[in-house]
């Protein structure tokens, strides 16, 4: 195809990519470097009888007048990214000294709400991509063994958590889950504790949320799985059967070396959607115990008195070199076969 | 898979179907338990004396005089004012699903034919467009469009849901185009049809199925979206996810589940029926671009 006919086809979906997923990364870019206006504040005299007072009271008019000046904030260069709620690297150097032991230092970095985001965001992960991808081929390995006329409908059954949307899903768990609903309660006349809830433990939510992430991701898996197990080709099993091996044997020198390119591409993607975890926090109201980097986000943003631009924006960068780092490795291995290709 | 010479113990089968029905019921057992409950009253469904009330439906019998009710649904409807969510739902999603339609089919028609270094390029940056997080882009969007003031209105959450959706969008549609044989527009340009020409008459005809899956996936997106929608779009905007959430309630004021649990079960209802009917075309679409390698 002629460049100039590929680019006059490009050119709508480029133009909106560009426009409403490349400028806003560097709309964010430049927003990390700019932190809101502080208020402008004035002394005020005030006399009466009994004598004068001084007192600091917000100067709206002079706030208002900078902030319609400079609505982007004052530059704050790399400050944002140090302070306190992100990197906090003040706070890390002093904890550094100040405690005794490597324990104790982890305890009081996790009290930073950045590091917190983020060790709840990995643990999410870790715990998450693996079991998803267990569980999706154990489920496809054995929908794959039932009669094929019964298979449409528990196909149908199985992609269901999968279809809505994660904040329904989470919902409709933690309806269940609540002391109030149907396991919760039931839990609690089991274990004799009638003040065992999700919202009393962090353990227990963190738990909720992992569970509920792989109830969420699995049917993804099972659905690439059990594409992938139609193409095994039926010769070699047949004559491993001959050879006398065992199922799992089968399994694991014929199938799994057979759709192992699918496996790296779902634990690709489903590390990129865990990465992102943040309706189920809503959904489980489980702000209280677990946050992640894209809940830090939406709270910046939701801000009720001023929305923290400045700050989301450095999280969101952070967010995104977090995600570079993890596609780096698809990235470079996908560079190389396209050179050796050429 | 039928193995000829494979024979399964009665145990394995005895195992693997206790398996299958163990994981139906974590799967869907959420989703009945939910519908169920959606008749019930609050005091009922939430119950703090015993949950069996749910089933028995002792409190909603003392404050309706039956067994089901359908007040969660009439009151979350209108009161509520769920039906102007799920208006603005529909006019998103449609907008959504025929604009990254036709912005898709062209992209990734010229990706599939182009043979050029920089299709690739393309390609992988849309790669890494589709790991972006939705709440990272938001936080780029939301000063552009208050000083733009366009913040709050469906037209610009349409836009931005077609721009995030193209990435996917484009690969799905890649894949099929690639699978499309190039000799049957090629020989239409031979006979002096333009690139557009056979791209209109030749192309368009044999690519329903792709775009009915690249379709479906874009309707997904649309319907399901929360990031976007809560935060890009003002109250009276909201499409139905956020709406659902606002019903939740907050630390200021409380909100009312039952409304909440009938709009989940309003919502969810078509998009079940949805899949139950294009199933082959969803499955088609996940494993596009997975099962070759």
């Amino acid at each position: 195809m002629p460049n100039k006919t590929f680019f006059w086809f490009f050119l709508p979906t480029g133009l909106a990519m560009i426009l409403f997923i490349g400028l806003p990364i560097i709309s964010t870019g430049i927003q990390s470097f700019y932190a809101q206006h502080d208020q402008v504040v004035k002394e005020v005299k005030k006399c009466d009888p009994f004598g004068c007072t001084v007192s600091i009271v917000v100067d709206n008019e002079t706030t208002s007048k900078i902030r319609e000046a400079k609505p982007l904030g004052k530059f704050n260069g790399f400050g944002t990214y140090t302070d306190r709620n992100h990197l906090a690297v003040e706070e890390i150097k002093k904890f550094w000294n100040e405690t005794e032991s490597f324990g104790a230092f982890v305890d009081q970095v996790n009290n930073l709400p950045f590091y917190k985001a983020l060790i709840f965001t990995l643990t999410y992960c870790l715990f998450v991509t693996p079991n998803v991808l267990l569980l999706g081929f154990i489920i496809a390995l054995s929908l794959n063994a039932v009669a094929r006329k019964i298979r449409g409908p528990l196909i149908f059954g199985t992609i269901l958590p999968m279809i809505v949307t994660p904040l329904v899903g989470s919902l409709v768990l933690f309806w269940m889950i609540d002391s109030q609903g149907i396991i919760g309660a039931n839990i609690q006349n089991l274990m004799n504790d009638p003040y065992l809830s999700l919202k009393s433990s962090k353990t227990l939510t963190w738990i909720t949320i992992i569970i509920y992430g792989i109830w969420h991701h699995s049917p993804f898996a099972f659905v690439v799985f059990y594409a992938a197990l139609q193409t095994v080709p039926q010769e070699p099993i047949e004559a491993a059967i001959i050879d006398g091996a065992s199922r799992f044997q089968r399994i694991k020198h014929i199938v799994l070396p057979h759709i192992y390119p699918v496996v790296t591409f779902v634990a690709l993607i489903s590390l990129m959607d865990n990465f992102r975890v943040f309706e189920p926090i809503i959904g489980f109201s489980a702000e209280g115990s677990a946050q992640s980097l894209s809940w830090l986000i939406y709270d910046n943003l939701v801000n009720e008195e001023v929305i923290l631009f400045g700050s989301a924006a450095a999280t969101s960068m952070m967010t995104i070199i977090g995600i570079a780092i993890l596609l780096a490795p698809v990235l470079i291995r996908t560079w190389k076969e396209f050179k050796t290709a050429r | 898979m039928d193995y000829g010479l494979d024979t399964k113990s009665t145990r394995l089968k005895t195992f693997n179907t206790i398996f299958i029905i163990t994981w139906l019921l974590i799967a869907c057992f959420p989703f009945i338990w939910t519908f169920w409950g959606s008749f019930k009253v609050r005091a009922d469904f939430f119950s703090r004396s015993d949950w069996w009330y749910a089933i028995s439906a002792f409190n909603t019998l003392i404050e309706t005089g039956g067994k089901f009710t359908i007040n969660a649904y009439t009151q979350a409807w209108t009161e509520g004012e769920f039906w102007k969510a799920s208006k603005n739902t529909i006019i998103v999603t449609v907008f959504v699903v025929s604009i990254s339609l036709f912005l898709g089919t062209l992209g990734a028609y010229a990706l599939s034919r182009s043979t050029e270094k920089y299709a690739f390029w393309i390609l992988m940056a849309a790669l890494i467009f589709r790991a972006m997080p939705h709440i990272t882009l938001v936080s780029g969007y939301l000063f552009p469009f208050f000083e733009l003031q366009i913040w709050g209105i469906l037209p610009t959450t349409i836009v931005v849901l077609v721009a995030i959706n193209q990435p996917f969008t484009l690969w799905l549609l890649y894949s099929f185009f690639k699978t499309v044989p190039k000799e049957l527009d090629e020989s239409a340009l031979i006979d002096g049809c333009s690139y557009f020409q056979a791209f209109r008459h030749i192309i368009m005809p044999v690519m329903w199925p792709g775009v009915i899956t690249a379709g479906l996936f874009s309707l997904m997106l649309a319907y399901n979206d929360f990031t976007v929608t809560a935060l890009l779009l003002n109250q009276e905007n909201h499409t139905m996810v956020p709406k659902i959430q606002s019903y939740l309630g907050t630390n200021q004021h409380e909100g009312n589940l039952m409304w909440a649990v009938s709009a989940v079960v309003s919502a969810t209802a078509p998009l079940f029926m949805l899949v139950m009917f294009f199933q082959r075309q969803v499955i088609s679409g996940l494993t596009a671009g997975a099962v070759k390698g």
